[in-house]
């Protein structure tokens, strides 16, 4: 019996969301502040229980890390403890006078997901790519590629107009991109068909059980 | 038995002698034939046994070192294969440590027997550990190696195996630093045009003309992506263009630290355009981290908010074609700027201009003109300049190393790291 209400109640909700293909209307509104509203209080303890209980609270007040004890005051204690503080320094915002406090805590979060970035992106998208790329120029698969990258890379230098041989180069390199585009396209579009089967096939089979 | 009632029944049936004698001598031949066979079952049992019994051979030359250019708590250890590695006898080795040379092995892992290697990870760092490996036969026996020992694990400060990316990190560090001073300095520095970018102010300015808000979304992505800083640099910009106009800007966030981000950029832009009033904390608030609850939110301010112009830059998944369709849907003129591969094609079919992959990361130097933005703009592009060249010669030096005019391909080491 529950398993038919919820059922029923999943296919309401899938029904009031494809109506907004028709228009806006007072279902798709209820739909959608139901979705928004339950998302937002589901991560809001999601978030509590992933990250601050096991990152912060837990270590701070119960000094312990997963499952190893840590000492008041150790490293792991003040690892814990700092990015927490960091961490309440940007509800300052709620405080006009001290507000500019939050963004000390924004600027190290920032600047340090930054930092952190460069070298693995200089490793994984520069100096590999260039690697995997070198390809000898002895099959027709290897010129296209090796013609491909240099075109993209072309397309995407600034610093100069794109006219004569870098113009060129662009030009092609925007066809390639296209290309890649339209295939991609196409792959998505499939899946997104499948996602569409599995809607109906939800109410067709699960709610109805027509087919 | 079955052959004695059958003697029998032959014998009161009344059959000749000579029958009967041919009959008990071929049940004598069988008889002898079966326990022929059961002795020889027995040899080669006994065969069998003696040759699995044989002791395994256990692998030599057994040594454990730190594994290099990692941050500690792992031992890389190595031996020579057992001269039984191929006698089809050997299931693999396994690998033992303890802290002392004698006592106290405790199993550590085990590999096929095609293996010589194994990381013993997740060790203490600077502990001593001695180390045996034994070879493991089909039947589980086990045959220990010499103890190897005493070895410790420890980080290293550097890796090595990425000298490269420091080479490549601190041209670009230092081709940044050369183009911020140049244009600090008042160097004109070019930047190509960047056509959905000359349509930025046109966008806001219609905006203004219908009296309809703008809404710029950044994304369902955290800050730590390159495309999320990407787009709210830009979002600084259009931000000072909506006070100058004063213009409506709506900015729904999928998550909180963006959304606290953006407010500040936000309301530093209407700072400097001379109109903090305008600035409303409101406009720019969180929606939801769900992916399709943050669409059905978004979808719902465009079509009851009507804005004139959308902006999307930054990081966007699957949601992206169903935001640029309700937008499309609204006739509201969209530009889009992106580096997810995977989304750009629906954002080139459903919205006017769209800014592809580094051109959104242009888009905020072009925009602003402000040194610092510029040098790294700059400082990509020598970057680039500078791949592009490593990529023609390591091509041409693959090319002439394939066909056989050089003996090695000396280029690609360059580009291994580890």
């Amino acid at each position: 019996m529950g398993t038919i209400i919820w059922t029923t109640i999943g296919a309401i909700l899938t029904l009031s969301v494809y109506s907004f293909l028709y228009k806006d209307n007072p279902f798709y509104k209820f739909a959608e502040h139901l979705v928004v509203g339950i998302s937002a209080g589901y991560y809001l303890v999601i978030y509590y229980y992933n990250f601050i209980d096991p990152n912060v609270v837990t270590p701070v007040f119960q000094l312990r890390l997963g499952d190893q004890a840590i000492g008041f005051g150790s490293g792991a204690w003040w690892l814990a403890l700092i990015p927490g503080l960091l961490g309440l320094l940007l509800y300052t915002r709620f405080f006009p006078k001290v507000a500019w406090v939050a963004r000390w805590s924004l600027g190290i979060y920032v600047g340090g997901y930054a930092g952190l970035g460069l070298s693995p992106v200089m490793q994984a998208r520069v100096i590999e790519q260039i690697g995997a790329n070198a390809l000898p120029l002895t099959s027709v698969t290897n010129v296209l590629i090796v013609v491909g990258l240099l075109g993209t890379l072309a397309y995407f230098f600034f610093s100069m107009k794109h006219k004569g041989i870098l113009g060129v180069f662009a030009r092609t390199g925007i066809v390639f991109l296209m290309v890649g585009f339209g295939a991609s396209f196409g792959y998505t579009v499939m899946s997104r068909i499948s996602l569409l089967i599995g809607r109906v096939s939800f109410l067709l089979h699960d709610w109805l059980h027509l087919v | 038995m079955l052959a004695d009632r059958g003697l029998a029944r032959v014998g009161r049936s009344g059959m000749g002698s000579v029958a009967v004698v041919t009959i008990a001598v071929a049940l004598f031949l069988c008889a002898g034939v079966a326990l022929a066979q059961q002795d020889g079952d027995i040899e080669t049992a006994e065969t069998m046994t003696e040759e699995v019994l044989q002791p395994l051979m256990p692998p030599t030359a057994v040594t454990a070192v730190d594994t290099p250019n990692d941050r500690g708590s792992s031992i890389n250890v190595t031996w020579e294969h057992s001269p039984d590695s191929e006698s089809g006898t050997l299931l693999g080795y396994s690998i033992y440590r303890s802290a002392h040379p004698e006592t106290g092995f405790a199993f550590a892992g085990r590999v096929p027997f095609v293996q010589d290697n194994y990381r013993d990870s997740g060790i203490g760092d600077n502990e001593p550990t001695y180390y045996r490996v034994a070879t493991v036969g089909l039947d589980g026996r086990e045959s220990l190696s010499e103890t190897f020992g005493p070895v410790e694990a420890f980080p290293q400060w550097f890796n090595g195996d990425r000298i490269n990316v420091m080479v490549a990190v601190i041209i670009f560090v230092i081709a940044i630093v050369y183009f911020v001073n140049a244009a600090r300095s008042g160097k004109d520095l070019f930047i190509r045009r960047l056509a959905g970018l000359d349509e930025m102010d046109n966008a806001v300015g219609r905006a203004t003309e219908m009296g309809k808000p703008i809404l710029y979304i950044t994304g369902l992505s955290t800050i730590s992506d390159v495309a999320t800083i990407a787009g709210i640099n830009i979002l600084g910009e259009v931000a000072k263009k909506t006070a100058e106009y004063n213009t409506k800007l709506i900015v729904p966030c999928a998550d909180p630290i963006v959304m606290a981000v953006e407010q500040e950029v936000v309301k530093e832009a209407y700072a400097k355009a001379g109109r903090p009033d305008a600035y409303s904390e409101d406009d720019v608030f969180y929606l939801t981290r769900s992916q399709f609850a943050y669409v059905a939110g978004v979808n719902g301010i465009m079509v009851r908010q009507r804005p004139a112009t959308i902006l999307y830059m930054g990081m966007f998944y699957a949601e992206s074609l169903v935001l640029a369709e309700t937008g499309a849907s609204i006739g509201a003129i969209q530009i889009a700027g992106t580096d997810a591969v995977t989304q750009l094609p629906f954002f080139i079919t459903s919205c006017d201009y769209t800014l592809i992959g580094e051109e959104l990361y242009a888009a905020s130097a072009y925009l602003s003109r402000e040194p610092i933005l510029l040098g790294g703009l700059k400082g990509q592009d020598t970057v680039k300049f500078i791949a592009g060249v490593l990529l023609i010669v390591a091509v041409v030096v693959a090319t002439l190393a394939a066909t056989g005019v050089i003996e090695t391909n000396f280029m690609a080491p360059l580009f291994v790291t580890g």
